[in-house]
Parts: structure tokens; sequence; C-alpha cells
């Protein structure tokens, strides 16, 4: 059972990591167009600005 | 005259050199129409940014301070096919928002704390069963209590707030019951752990938390998504005006930037953006979205003009005025003060469950904590299991129960063009039980339609509509428009008052008054409707005439019967005369009409109409409808509609077709019958889970089990709002 001693923190910290990195998107503004992002997922990615010069 | 465009008022700085500017865009609907406008406006050299918001309608822009003209963008979106406006965010907008953002992080702290509290527990829950030491189980709970005490200070926020609200006003809502619940199980627990009892509530407690917030977040969502369609609305309507910044130069500035005093120019078939007394110039006006009556009103020196009058076929200079000075307004506002004064509260219906709820629900729990010392046990006992009941009757299901609804309803709502103004306008309209319509911009269209198209020969027709592009005559574009012409007359040449007049092929063509054309004769044998405005084409010696009118909307006979059908009362109020009111009644076959009827009279008939005990749905879109939209139990405003009027209706469609009216209806009636169904399922559980709690049997196990599970179902019915119903008409 000392195993809980290592286990039961690091289960704290990875769900304290995913709740920091909700909030730093929540920050960012990832949630203000719902609509939009669900478009953006499927839509094609944009043509290359530059030439691309390696094939 | 030099013209310019004046967007300084929409700009800020977004800091280090970059301005900022937000734009309402018409139309973007797709995927593709993010990808093309984003594209389209980032090829402009030095835009530093360029994003669509989907969920508003908007861009956002910037660019480097200086360089651009934000006048640029709106004609770069208009080469792309879309209408953009300058937009302004109004300050409770910017709080909406900020409201928004703080429960979605409530409601991220509340979910993270719940999950990891419930990892904690089924340990226990498990261990509690089989092998697990006193000390084990003791190191688990504190561990809990570490999670959840922080969190639910966070997370419980909103409800400790308003309840606190609540109750120093010496009144009581939902969250009152929400916090005692809350605090109480929290409390409870860390003095069980304290005596290292097997049972602690830190699970319950958060995961009650949790669920509400996804409720209160719904609520708030849709609320703030009705304020962006407003200010959307409002941007959309453009509403700017020419001001004149020097004796010879005018400006086209927004309306927010012009004062009382500034003079504006009112050229030909531009509506009226402001209140104001004409100074110069002589022309006819259409006041019919100000007072209904459609016959035009001569405007000279010293006439009144109101927002929202459509100018006709002069230029006119108008010095502006404070709202307050013009008189009809003045009476409309009072009106419409009076309406809004007496508008008596409307109970919500989540309101009306929890003034039952919370008495009902804290009395079981304090009869079952005497009923048990009564019986013998121990204080401690019954202390625990009073705070059981409350925890399990806590009113998550309640909570969830009418936001879900609201929120999926109104998303459906959205999509047949309607919006919302209020939150509980749904409930009020699933009520209506009979309708009043205005005639003039309501059952009619605002634009003007020509009525004998069919009888004038095909070549002819499009050979007038060409030569009315050269107008800016109301009645000339309605003829344009009906004709489809898209390429000019060249060499036309438009005579102030008259018509417009050009020579093609050595044929002379005419298209203004009949006495312009020489037509006069023709009139009295084609032309009988008394409210169409009568224009006159000639082509050498050959003359016709055509009749200019509001028609009624596409489908406004197949509505009317609709709304028979389901056996609503309608009748017709309107401020026009009497013939043109007769006409629309007859052709929509409504027995019960109006005419001549002052904002006043107005009001007068739907108190009467409260009295007998009917709920009154006013469809209205005239600025003399608006004290009536107030009045009336539930109200609605097509796009076109005054200022005023779309401000004080509780919902707006969009488009040409009534059919929304409809549509409308018929989604807020199976809402409002979800929400019902929604609240006796909170009930019919409890009814089931409250005997288990006061027998003293609660586990936390059961109580997780119990309150998920009715959330879930709560959630799932709510689903049912979103499919449409069958074809509407």
């Amino acid at each position: 059972m000392e195993i809980l001693v290592i286990l039961v923190p690091l289960a704290l910290m990875l769900g304290g990591a995913g709740l920091v990195a909700f909030l730093w998107s929540l920050r960012s503004g990832q949630y203000d167009d719902l609509d939009g992002a669900a478009w953006r997922a499927i839509a094609d990615d944009e043509p290359p600005q530059e030439a691309p010069a390696k094939r | 005259m030099q013209v310019t465009r004046d967007f300084s008022h929409y700009v800020r700085e977004a800091g280090e050199g970059v301005q900022h500017i937000d734009l309402a865009v018409e139309g973007v609907h797709c995927a593709g129409c993010m990808a093309k406008i984003e594209r389209g406006l980032s090829a402009i050299p030095d835009v530093t940014l360029a994003r669509v918001n989907l969920t508003d309608r908007r861009v956002a822009l910037e660019w480097k301070a200086g360089t651009l003209d934000p006048g640029r963008f709106i004609d770069r979106l208009e080469e792309l096919g879309y209408k953009a406006y300058p937009f302004e965010t109004e300050s409770a907008e910017v709080a909406e928002v900020a409201e928004s953002r703080f429960l979605l992080r409530c409601l991220g702290v509340a979910a993270f704390a719940t999950m990891n509290v419930m990892m904690l527990s089924i340990p226990v829950w498990s261990g509690n069963v089989s092998d697990m030491l006193p000390e084990q189980r003791d190191f688990f709970h504190w561990l809990s209590a570490l999670i959840a005490l922080p969190a639910a200070a966070y997370a419980g926020q909103p409800f400790f707030r308003s309840a606190w609200r609540a109750l120093s006003a010496k009144t009581t809502n939902m969250d009152v019951p929400i916090s005692i619940g809350v605090i109480l199980a929290l409390g409870m627990s860390v003095v069980e752990t304290f005596h290292h009892a097997e049972h602690a509530y830190f699970d319950a407690a958060i995961m009650l938390l949790t669920f509400l917030l996804v409720g209160r977040f719904l609520d708030q969502n849709m609320r703030r998504r009705t304020r962006a369609v407003a200010g959307n609305l409002a941007a959309l309507k453009a509403e700017t005006a020419a001001k004149f910044v020097g004796p010879d130069e005018i400006s086209q500035v927004p309306v927010a930037a012009i004062n009382p005093g500034d003079i504006v120019l009112l050229r030909p078939g531009e509506r009226c953006a402001v209140d104001g007394t004409v100074i110069e110039g002589r022309s006819e006006i259409d006041q019919s979205l100000i007072t209904g009556e459609t016959l035009y009103v001569t405007a000279e020196q010293g006439t009144a003009v109101y927002a929202g009058s459509m100018n006709i076929s002069g230029t006119l200079r108008v010095r502006v005025s404070a709202a307050s000075e013009a008189t009809l307004l003045a009476e409309i506002t009072r009106l419409l003060d009076n309406a809004l004064q007496a508008r008596s509260r409307y109970m919500r219906l989540a309101d009306r469950a929890s003034r039952l709820y919370a008495p009902v629900v804290h009395a079981t729990a304090l009869l079952t904590i005497l009923g048990w010392v009564i019986a013998g046990a121990a204080w401690h006992d019954a202390i625990v299991t009073g705070v059981a009941v409350l925890i399990i009757t806590c009113p998550c299901a309640l909570g969830l129960a009418i936001p879900t609804v609201q929120t999926i309803a109104s998303g459906a709502m959205f999509k047949s063009g309607v919006l919302l103004n209020s939150g509980d306008a749904i409930e009020r309209l699933a009520e209506a039980d009979h309708v009043i319509f205005d005639k003039t911009g309501t059952l009619t269209l605002p634009d003007l339609e020509v009525m004998n198209a069919a009888s004038i020969p095909a070549d002819i027709f499009e050979l007038a509509g060409r030569l009315a592009l050269s107008s800016h005559h109301p009645v000339a574009a309605a003829v344009a428009q009906a004709a489809g012409a898209k390429s000019p007359v060249v060499g036309a040449i438009e005579e102030a008052g008259q018509g417009v007049r050009a020579t093609v092929d050595g044929v002379e063509l005419r298209l203004g008054r009949p006495s312009f054309c020489g037509a006069e004769a023709l009139i009295g044998s084609t032309i009988v409707d008394p409210e169409a405005s009568i224009v006159a084409f000639s082509r050498g010696s050959d003359r016709f005439v055509l009749s200019v009118r509001q028609g009624l909307r596409p489908d406004a006979q197949a509505v009317i019967a609709a709304l028979k059908a389901r056996n609503v009362g309608i009748e017709i109020l309107s401020g026009d005369r009497e013939p043109a009111v007769k006409a629309a009644a007859k052709a929509l076959e409504i027995p019960e009409w109006r005419a001549g009827v002052t904002p006043a009279d107005k009001i007068a008939r739907i108190e009467q109409l409260k009295q007998r005990g009917a709920k009154v749905l006013m469809v209205g879109d005239g600025m003399n409808d608006a004290p009536s939209l107030a009045a009336a139990h539930v109200s609605m405003s097509p796009i076109s509609a005054a200022h005023l009027s779309q401000a004080t209706a509780d919902l707006v469609f969009l488009g040409r077709p009534l059919a929304p009216v409809v549509a409308a209806i018929d989604a807020s009636r199976k809402a409002l019958h979800l929400m019902r169904q929604n609240l006796w399922l909170a009930i019919g559980y409890n009814v089931l889970a409250v005997p288990v709690a006061i027998s003293g049997v609660v586990t936390p196990l059961i109580a997780a089990a119990a309150m998920s599970g009715s959330s879930i179902l709560v959630m799932l019915n709510s689903l049912r709002a979103r499919t449409s119903s069958r074809e509407i008409v």
C-alpha cells in the first residue's frame, strides 16, 4: 500500500494539469466561437503563403 | 459636395501601434465563408489579424495604426459578397461575456474537483465492504476534503452570492436551499471525518455544484448570445447619417456621434436616422414606420421628421433635435413608460417552482431530525440523517430542468429565423391565445411591389426598370427591382418631382407621374386600388400604368390559416386608413379588424382583452406599436421594425415570410411542455428518493447515483426540444 504515497499525488497532479490547461484555453479565447471552431477543424488548410522550396 | 466616411468612432487602440475594429457581417454561415473572408482580408498589406467569429457573425480586424482606412475593409468584404457594418460592443454585452467566462471557470474547477474526489470516494465505497483499514479511509477522506473545500469555496461563488443577496433583501430564491445544502454537507463531512466515520459527502456536495453550474452556464450563455444578436441587429441597421462638417462638406457618421443642433442631409430614398426639423428643402416623406399610415406626407421647412421616416422625392436638410422635443415621440414615450411600469413582473416557471420547493424541503429535513430524536436516536445520528435529506433533495435536476430546455429551444428558434430578446419569452409565448397584428410592415412587407407587372409586356417592363435605375425615388427603385434591371439607360435625366426621361434609338422614354408621361387618361380605367402609388411609363406614343404598393407577406394567408387551426384568436389593429385595412383583412379572411387606431386605443384594446383573461401576442413594427408591444403579454417584431419597437419586443423575426410567427409559437409550446415534464421528472425523483433518505439508509454511493441519474435524465429529455416540428404551414 506504500505505493499510494506516489500514486495519489501523481493522480492529483495529472488532474491539476488538466485544470490548468482548461483555464489557459479559456483565457486564450478558445471557447469564444464554438460554432466556428467546429468548422475550422474540417476546413482545408490554407494554401502555403510562400512557394514551398523542398519537394 | 465632398462626402467622406468616418469610422473613427468604432476604431480602438489595441496597444503598440495596432488599431482594432469589429465588424458585424451579414451572410456568414459556413466554413467556406470563414476561409474566404479571412484570406481576403489578410491579403491586404499591414493587416495583422483578421478573424471571423461564426457564432456571433463578426469579424475582428487589427492593423498597423495609421496605415489603413477601415472603410477599405468594408469595401473589400463587399467585393467578396458580404455586407459588413462597423460595430460597437455595448457595455451590457461586455458584462455578459465576463459573467459567462466566470461561470465556465467555476464549472471547470468544480468538474476537476468532482472527478478527483470521485477517484478517492470509489476506493472508500469498495473498501467499506471489503478490507479497508480505518486509517486508510480517513486518509482518503482528508484528501477529499483538501480538494473539495477550496473548490467549493471558489466554484460555489455564483450561488453563495445570489443567496446572500436574496437573504439580505429578506426574500428567498433557488440559491438559498442550494447554498445551505452544500455548506451543511461539507460541514457535516468534515465533522464525520474527525470522528473516523464510514461516510463522508464531499463527493455529493461538489458533484451537485458541477451539475448546477452546467445549468447556470447554459442559462447565461443564452443571455450572452441574445445580447450579441441584439448588438449585431443594431449594427446591421447601419444607422449613419450624412452630417455637414463644413458648409459644403458632408461626412457619413454613425448616429451615436451626432448631437442635437447638428445639420444632416437627407437624400431621396434614404431613411432618416435622427429626429429633427426640416430647415431647407421640400419633399414627400413616408412615415408608415412611425404611424402605420401608408400615404405620403409633405415635408417642408418647419416639418418635424422622426427617425425611421423614408424620404421620397426631394433633398432635405434637417436640424437634429433632442428626442424629447418632438411631440409625437414624447406621447409615444409616455405611453411606453406607462405600459412598462404596468407590466406586472411575470413569475417565471423556475421562480414559481423554487418558491414551493425551498420551504417543503427544509421542513422535511427538520421534521426528519425531530422525528429521529423523538424515536430515540442520538442527536448526532438524527442530524446526519437530516443533512442526508437535504443533500438528496438538493435541486440538481430542478436547476437543470428549465435552462437546458430554454437553451435548446432558443437554438431551434434561431434556426427558423426568430431571435429572443428576453429569457422568459418562451414561457410567455407558449401561453399566448390571441394574436393582434399591426398591418403596415407586419402583415405587409415594408418594401414596395409592382402589383400589375403581369399585365405589361415583358420587354416594356424591363425597359421601364432600366430607366428606373436612374432615379432615387423609392417607387422607381421598386420598379427597377421588380423588373430585375441591371444596366441603366444611358443619358437618363431626372426631373425632380416629375420623373426620369431618356432617348433611346430616337424614341423618347419617360417614367414618372402620369401627367409627366401624358397617361392621365389611363388611370381611371386600369387602377382601382386606393392604396397604390401610380407610376406611368411611356415609349414614344405607347403608354402604360404601373401600380406600386406594399404587398402582403408572401405566406401571410397560410400563416393566418395555420394560426386559426391552432385555435388562436386573430385581429388587426392598424393606424392606417379604413379602405387599406379592410382590403388586407378581407384578403386574409380576418373578420376582426379596426383602422385608424391610435397607440392609446391599441393599449385600451389589449387591456380589454386582458380583463377577459386572454393572453395577447402583439405583432407590430411601427413606432406607434411600441407601447402596445410593451403592454401585451408577449410581443414580436419583424427585423425591419422601428428601433424602439424592436427593443421593446420580446422576439424579433427575420426575413420576408411571416411563418416564423407560427414556428415560434409551436417551438415555445413544445418547450413549455418539456419544461413542465422536466419539473415533474425532478419531483418524481424526489418522491422516490426522500423516503429512502428519511429512513436513514442513504449512503454517499446512493446519493451520487441518484443525483447524477436524475440530472442526466432531465438533460436527455431537454434534447427533445431540438427536433423541429413538422412543416409549419
